[in-house]
């Protein structure tokens, strides 16, 4: 019987290396893996690469907490600097955290591709730009293009709405954002799900996520992320 | 706030600039029912407000397609946010995809419009929004360059000169760039201005406003827009 569910976070962490390249979902607070990443801090792994879309804010939440331990080495990201990313703005001016800054569809499309089979491909974002310079450049049909690498990671952190005991995953609303495309793009994919259902629960044209990409699977029934309600525009 | 009774002297005393409400409302009298839409973070989200009776599709680049307005606290969705990361409401019809679908979208030209912020524009479509320094602190990037190269149109939403007067459209940009050769258009709270092939090309002034004073608060050769 195929059974991907763990059942704690350390056991979910089991056999992560001093290292490892870890990706974990989110954008912002919604869909973010809160506890794996905590997880991750207990753990202990060091020297690791992180690659997600933010780099944490405040001094609390986990991912904050994980930078500033000095667990990690290099973080590859789009949005680093957000209201509150104290510890990121920290770490970095005192030369303890390397940034790989990625225009936002190119570190999307660099984790696609990895998950799909796919080396690198070319285009045409960042062009003529800071953040395209030392790159292969090529012209095709008379526009001029980058060539982007695959981002592949040892872990994928993931964070799911409901998950079954092969692994097949749904997404709640814009929770899903880089979480589908991590699944597939890492060795181990570990979820953190807020409800576990029974195989076949979920219908097979509303799974997001097919569980072949899943390894395992620990129930983590959190609740919602923090509201961000505007006040001003 | 900007009278029509200091509007309609149409002299250099009684003229005031659009106010941002103002300017997103004379863009958003440009975009046609049934385009999709991407809008920026900060004025550029202001167009949304004045699209009403038309339907327009807005895309957030973190991966929905139909996103409404804010949300009021009674409505509170914390599984719905923009691409600022504030609680947004889905209209009727919306669809969720993830980040990759998203990013594929915007630079497959499924997009007919993005509106962005800048801090300077150039006479050849060059622009720059998304670092003032390379040097000092940690710049972040997000979706901008991928949208200013993937939709159809970059239409550029900002104040016509700097917090300290200086001009922000140029003949060159000197900060770090997002794109070459992306704007189409500029609405300032001043005018409203193309990027041809020539140059920049005065489509429509704020009332009272004079060529002359146009030029004078702007870097690089105005000529205005053959009808």
């Amino acid at each position: 019987m195929i059974d991907k569910r763990v059942k704690s976070i350390a056991e979910a962490m089991q056999g992560i290396k001093d290292g490892s390249t870890v990706m974990f979902g989110g954008f912002g607070a919604v869909g973010s893996p809160v506890h794996l990443i905590e997880g991750l801090l207990e753990h202990g792994a060091k020297e690791l690469t992180l690659v997600g879309n933010n780099a944490g804010t405040g001094r609390v939440e986990p991912l904050a907490r994980l930078l500033a331990s000095g667990n990690v080495r290099k973080i590859i990201c789009s949005f680093p600097r957000s209201s509150g990313s104290v510890v990121f703005d920290e770490m970095h001016k005192a030369g303890k955290l390397e940034l790989e800054l990625v225009p936002q569809g190119t570190l999307a499309e660099r984790i696609r591709a990895a998950g799909a089979g796919i080396p690198a491909f070319y285009t045409p974002t960042a062009y003529g730009t800071a953040l395209g310079e030392g790159k292969e450049v090529r012209e095709f049909n008379g526009r001029m293009y980058l060539l982007e690498h695959a981002i592949r990671a040892d872990v994928a952190l993931v964070e799911a709405w409901q998950a079954d005991r092969w692994g097949n995953l749904t997404y709640k609303l814009s929770g899903r954002n880089f979480n589908p495309i991590m699944a597939t793009a890492a060795e181990l994919t570990i979820v953190q799900a807020q409800h576990i259902v029974e195989l076949g629960a979920v219908g097979p044209e509303q799974i997001h996520t097919p569980g072949v990409y899943v390894k395992r699977v620990v129930h983590v029934p959190y609740g919602d992320p923090a509201p961000a309600l505007a006040t001003t525009a | 706030m900007t009278t029509t009774a200091a509007r309609a002297t149409g002299t250099a005393e009684g003229f005031k600039p659009w106010t941002r409400p103002e300017m997103a409302a004379r863009l958003a009298k440009d975009i046609p029912e049934g385009w999709c839409v991407n809008l920026g973070i900060g004025i550029p989200l202001l167009v949304s407000n004045f699209v009403k009776g038309r339907e327009v599709i807005f895309h957030s680049e973190n991966g929905i397609i139909g996103m409404g307005g804010l949300q009021k606290p009674e409505e509170l969705e914390p599984w719905l946010v923009n691409a600022g990361k504030q609680n947004v409401n889905l209209v009727t019809g919306a669809s969720i995809v993830h980040h990759a679908d998203s990013f594929a979208m915007i630079r497959g030209g499924h997009l007919d419009l993005c509106v962005l912020g800048a801090f300077e524009v150039a006479a050849n479509g060059d622009f720059a929004n998304w670092t003032t320094s390379l040097k000092d602190g940690v710049p972040a990037v997000g979706g901008a360059m991928d949208l200013a190269v993937g939709a159809k149109r970059l239409w550029i939403i900002m104040d016509h000169t700097s917090k300290d007067g200086r001009p922000k459209l140029l003949e060159q940009c000197a900060l770090p760039l997002t794109a070459l050769k992306a704007v189409g258009r500029v609405y300032t709270n001043l005018a409203v201005i193309d990027v041809g092939p020539q140059g920049f090309e005065v489509v429509d002034m704020a009332p009272g406003l004079s060529m002359e004073a146009l030029q004078a608060q702007t870097g690089a050769k105005l000529k205005r827009k053959a009808p």
